[in-house]
């Protein structure tokens, strides 16, 4: 007997939990050869403020959080995609019309950066942070700080690998992210946060919006509220008016990278979104 | 601003009661007005609740909202200090946009009235006139339990020491347990500690704390025995019981005050207070007096919000319409 098919619509995740765009709006998401794949939400401007009132709502928490803590939360979502290979692959394959080996190829390398990415949150401020020789009895250490809300425009021409290039480095150190996921390849974004709901991941610390880069990311720049922005995915868009509304507010940029190098992983990724702090300390109170 | 006269007060209520208010008298009377619509008035509520307010009407709507505000800090840890930095913020909500208007009072407890008054100088006053009203809780406030003569002191003190607003509770007690007399008589006699040694009174708001009610019922109830009793605003809450206000106890509130305004003339204020924290929500309170007592209400003297963080959000969405990018809690204070 012939069963009737079940397609998927995929949600956004905002704030934990998987809310449909407030604008009410959906794009329709196509295979490789153009065949129908599913339903997306199409975020608004207003979606994306939500998010990123979830993701400050977020930081402290997270970034209040010990390192060695983050790492193990992060390490634990690398052990859940483990356990969703089979749907990440069989995800990629749909939506990029990739070979069974390329698109496991590429879930495998999303894993290993991210297992990569949670190693180094409990010895990232070992590498980057510093003792600072001074002329006085005094410590003085510089120690890099989360930088706070980041907005990020994931690489837009891969489903998985690309995203989580993206978001890991700023996790790591402890930011709350709000991404604006691939617009063609949406799918594998929002199992990511499916994977994420059920892990460790405080709600907010990750919110995921798809649909169209061009229309949200210029209200992600502007925004006030938002500390940093990683326009690693923005490189189709008008990524110089981006950069000018973002100086705005003076927050941090990443610049576009665009081929399969972008987004590499690499300490500067984390270094990125971070901010060295300095103290100073008596070394003897006698 | 002054409230109404006790005494006209009274003889209205004998007049609406057909006699003395006593428990006997007021019970007839308050249970003889008919039960409320549960269903239907949490679906007026809800539908009053989806309408959408853009553009100018927002901006209308968000400088309305400023200026029905009673900015309030009711904490034990308040301090003079703190007293005088929220009255700074009442006077100046927006240090970056002059156009912000100016909220309608400030609400703190009986104690910190000097404060408060001290820190306003010149600009206290009516908030119809464009000034800030200082309002205090008073009674014991906010369990009520203590004897009257406590309850008395309490308020006389706080218009003593210069309350232009006194935010009483009743006895939710005493309510319950059917004693309409009592709770009738503690009002009025409070509104009578209200008055000024000039003859003048100050305008008297009645907390029923709605949420320690239960029942639709018992709020229609307690809306008309503080309007009979004397009371110039009813207030829906504390702000320290959930639920505080909601839309469809606010509603009902107004509904009761359209009702007493039909029957006499008189016009009561209505003060949701506790819960409401975004403009948006705000806007469907703004809605929902137009559309139930008209948009006459929409003043100082007749509609307040009791807020605190409130203001904070609707001054950032004010900074979004003027700038056109989002704002943040960056830039707004601290409270």
């Amino acid at each position: 007997m012939s069963r009737l098919a079940v397609p998927k619509t995929y949600k956004l995740f905002i704030g934990g939990a998987f809310p449909r765009s407030e604008s009410g709006r959906t794009y329709e998401v196509v295979k490789a050869d153009g065949g129908f794949l599913a339903n997306a939400a199409k975020a608004s401007r207003k979606d994306a403020r939500d998010a990123i009132v979830a993701a400050r709502g977020a930081v402290g928490g997270w970034a209040g959080a010990t390192a060695y803590n983050r790492g193990q939360v992060l390490y634990r979502i690398a052990e859940l995609l483990e356990g969703r290979r089979a749907q990440f692959i069989a995800e990629i394959e749909d939506a990029e019309g990739a070979t069974r080996a390329q698109a496991a190829a590429q879930v495998d390398e999303a894993i290993d950066r991210w297992v990569w990415y949670a190693g180094w949150a409990d010895k990232f401020a070992q590498v980057a942070g510093n003792a600072n020789p001074v002329a006085g009895p005094y410590f003085n250490i510089s120690v890099p700080e989360p930088t706070g809300v980041v907005a990020i425009i994931a690489p837009q021409d891969s489903s998985l690998v690309g995203l989580v290039s993206a978001v890991a480095p700023a996790l790591v150190a402890g930011n709350a992210v709000v991404v604006v996921a691939s617009e063609r390849f949406p799918l594998s974004a929002i199992s990511l946060a499916e994977v994420l709901a059920t892990s460790d991941v405080p709600k907010g610390v990750v919110n995921v919006l798809t649909g169209s880069p061009a229309e949200i990311a210029p209200w992600l720049a502007s925004h006030a509220d938002v500390n940093a922005i990683d326009l690693v995915g923005a490189g189709d868009l008008d990524w110089i008016d981006l950069e000018i509304a973002a100086a705005d507010t003076l927050k941090r940029v990443l610049r576009p990278e665009q081929g399969p190098d972008a987004a590499a992983p690499t300490l500067d990724r984390i270094a990125a979104f971070t901010e060295t702090k300095t103290v100073w300390h008596t070394k003897s109170l006698r | 601003m002054s409230g109404t006269s006790l005494v006209t007060a009274r003889e209205r209520a004998l007049a609406v009661l057909g006699g003395e208010p006593d428990d006997a008298t007021l019970r007839r009377y308050l249970h003889g007005i008919a039960g409320v619509d549960a269903v239907g008035l949490e679906q007026r509520a809800a539908a009053l609740g989806t309408r959408s307010i853009k553009t100018t009407s927002k901006k209308w709507a968000l400088d309305r909202i400023i200026s029905l505000v009673d900015l309030t800090t009711l904490e034990g840890a308040d301090t003079p200090g703190k007293v005088r930095s929220l009255v700074a913020k009442a006077m100046v909500p927006d240090p970056a946009d002059a156009t912000t208007p100016r909220v309608a009072a400030v609400c703190v407890y009986g104690d910190m009235v000097p404060y408060a008054v001290d820190a306003l100088g010149a600009l206290h006053g009516d908030p119809d006139d464009g000034r800030i009203a200082v309002a205090a809780v008073a009674t014991a406030f906010p369990s009520g339990r203590s004897s009257l003569e406590i309850k008395l002191a309490d308020t006389a003190e706080a218009v003593a020491n210069g309350a232009d607003e006194i935010d009483m509770v009743i006895d939710r007690g005493a309510f319950l347990a059917g004693r309409y007399g009592l709770v009738f008589d503690q009002i009025a006699a409070v509104k009578e500690a209200c008055r000024r040694p000039d003859g003048t009174s100050a305008s008297l708001k009645v907390i029923l704390e709605t949420g320690e009610l239960v029942t639709y019922d018992n709020v229609r109830r307690a809306s008309w025995l503080s309007i009979l009793a004397g009371g110039d605003f009813i207030k829906t809450s504390t702000g320290k019981v959930q639920p505080a206000a909601t839309l469809p106890v606010t509603l009902l509130m107004l509904e009761v005050v359209r009702d007493w305004h039909l029957m006499t003339g008189q016009r009561i204020g209505v003060k949701p207070a506790g819960g409401i924290r975004a403009s948006k929500d705000a806007i469907k309170y703004l809605v929902t007096v137009a559309e139930t007592v008209g948009e006459e209400w929409l003043q100082p003297h007749l509609f307040r919000f009791g807020a605190s963080s409130l203001l904070n959000d609707v001054l950032l969405q004010r900074q979004k319409m003027t700038t056109g990018h989002y704002s943040g809690p960056d830039y707004v204070t601290i409270d």
